[in-house]
């Protein structure tokens, strides 16, 4: 075996001997992986070794206190914004992508128009929705610093994104299964929901992903709509801040270093259990 | 009367005349082949049968269709394609069980009682010669299946809504020579119970499994006939060329 290989090393060799310029740009590719791996390694690393040692029971006790700067209220808040923003902007984004890609013929100009808009919206700097959300849904609708606020103002910061991730994987399913639903005799309504939607599901499923990774780790606009208090809300009109904004003020404050870094062992590993769990239902669905 | 009449059928998209003053009368429980080189129009005129052009942006029918002397545009157009069955080139599972796929047709048809399902599932896969070789896989994806089984699948497919016409456009095309056969066999047994049209860009396959056939060019029909006299006795000089393969 052994033989083998240095012998097709050799020959390999004396490939990029020939064109020397395959050989650098073998290294470069080589040497951007290894970068790219190390560092994501090094931060993981080192956010666990500065970490995992400040994770004490404290950090979980129930009720938050100036003393234990306990982070349960704020898992508890993350969760509730996570579900509730996904709540109102999956069902919208999805059908607003069934309606661009099913519906709207194809070369339409208010189709392009929405396009444009939701790649415009896209790329605003997430602070933005969160002065939006402060003027909008705290100050004019009312609803003060709040749970409710801060899951609309993500809902509209993650909205493009779900609607292009769908778009682009409604597109993907092939038109044959849409053919051949319709040679059966099914209508447009089941053919979308019964054939299309399903098979884009996969790809639907990881714009969703990709929506909760950017709720946890949001910050800026959720100090302008959900504020900071560290409480478990009473009511969706109750201010809380979220896991993110919970490591923000831990470090600002420059008081509880440590228990940030704790804070950050905790938001890495529920991104990570969120990542598994989505690939985890993603397979479970494509197989049913 | 035939099964089907097509009478002054004229289609366009956009500019461009696809299919020109076609006139046809499709013979009841008979294999009817329509040959001729690509772009002739073979798989359009296939696709007004069933009403599939209605989903073509820019796509102008003119002229009448009969099914059973009843205009096909007068049918409720998921009604229509219930009568009037489609086998594609592609073979087109959907990503689901083999058993979801044979039973997507009836369950859009209303039929939700589980034994009724099993049932037509099981007469189904037997029509299409495919039951033994799946039997123990139905829960397993369609899309696990070989090329010439997914044919055979979604033949069985397009019989689970019990249609009366079957349409098959170049169902072999895509297949090796040991499943073009058996799809073969299977369509010369079909044709006992259903009203066969089928495309096909081999005209062995045409002599060897047609009734009549029809030979398209430029969106006309130029010669319709018995099979064995279109390819022993062709009419029309244009016949006479393209089966002796002197273009095509």
């Amino acid at each position: 075996m052994i033989k083998i290989d240095t012998r097709s090393i050799h020959r390999k060799l004396r490939t990029y001997k020939r064109s020397p310029l395959s050989l650098v740009l073998l290294l470069l590719v080589l040497s951007a992986t290894a970068i790219t791996v190390s560092t994501l390694l090094f931060i993981i690393a080192y956010i666990l070794i500065k970490g995992i040692p400040n994770i004490t029971a404290d950090l979980f006790a129930w009720e938050y206190t100036s003393q234990n700067v306990s982070l349960t209220p704020a898992i508890i808040n993350t969760l509730i914004i996570v579900v509730l923003a996904l709540l109102i902007a999956v069902p919208l984004g999805i059908f607003a992508a069934v309606y661009l890609v099913e519906y709207a013929k194809r070369r339409n100009k208010l189709v392009e128009m929405i396009r444009l808009t939701t790649e415009t919206l896209a790329g605003i700097p997430s602070i933005i929705y969160g002065l939006f959300g402060l003027l909008f849904f705290v100050t004019a609708m009312g609803w003060g610093f709040s749970i409710l606020a801060g899951a609309f103002t993500l809902a509209i910061m993650i909205l493009p994104v779900i609607m292009r991730t769908t778009e682009e994987a409604l597109k993907a399913v092939p038109d044959s299964y849409r053919e051949g639903s319709f040679a059966l005799g099914a209508n447009k309504l089941r053919t979308v929901f019964r054939i299309v939607l399903p098979s884009a599901m996969p790809g639907i499923l990881s714009g969703i992903i990709l929506s909760i990774g950017r709720i946890v780790g949001e910050t800026a606009a959720l100090l302008y709509t959900a504020g900071t208090v560290a409480e478990i809300p009473k009511n969706l009109l109750s201010s809380g801040r979220t896991l993110s904004v919970h490591m923000y003020v831990l470090s600002s404050e420059g008081l509880y270093v440590n228990q940030a870094y704790a804070t950050a062992v905790v938001l890495l590993v529920t991104v990570m259990i969120i990542n598994w769990l989505s690939n985890f239902l993603a397979k479970k669905i494509t197989k049913g | 009367m035939g099964k089907i009449t097509i009478n002054n059928l004229n289609l366009y998209y956009g500019d461009f005349h696809a299919l020109k003053d076609i006139n046809l009368d499709i013979e009841a429980n008979k294999i009817t082949a329509l040959i001729g080189p690509s772009g002739c129009g073979k798989s359009t005129l296939l696709k007004c049968l069933n009403r599939m052009n209605d989903l073509v942006e820019n796509c102008k029918i003119t002229g009448k269709i009969l099914l059973d002397g009843e205009d096909i545009y007068n049918i409720d157009v998921s009604l229509l394609r219930k009568r009037v069955g489609m086998v594609f080139q592609k073979p087109n599972p959907f990503p689901m069980s083999v058993y979801d796929n044979i039973a997507f047709g009836p369950r859009t048809h209303g039929i939700r009682s589980k034994i009724k399902l099993d049932d037509i599932v099981e007469k189904s896969l037997r029509a299409a010669a495919i039951w033994d070789e799946l039997k123990d896989r139905l829960k397993k994806s369609a899309l696990e299946l070989s090329g010439g089984q997914q044919q055979r699948l979604c033949i069985a497919r397009a019989l689970a809504v019990q249609p009366e016409v079957l349409l098959m456009d170049e169902p072999t095309s895509a297949l090796d020579p040991i499943s073009t056969s058996k799809i073969e066999d299977l369509v010369m047994e079909l044709k006992k119970n259903y009203t066969i049209i089928i495309v096909t860009h081999n005209m062995q396959q045409a002599a060897r499994i047609s009734d009549k056939t029809a030979f398209m060019l430029n969106g006309e029909v130029i010669e319709y006939d018995d099979t064995e006299k279109l390819f022993f006795m062709p009419q029309d000089k244009r016949t006479e060329d393209y089966i002796t393969g002197r273009f095509g």
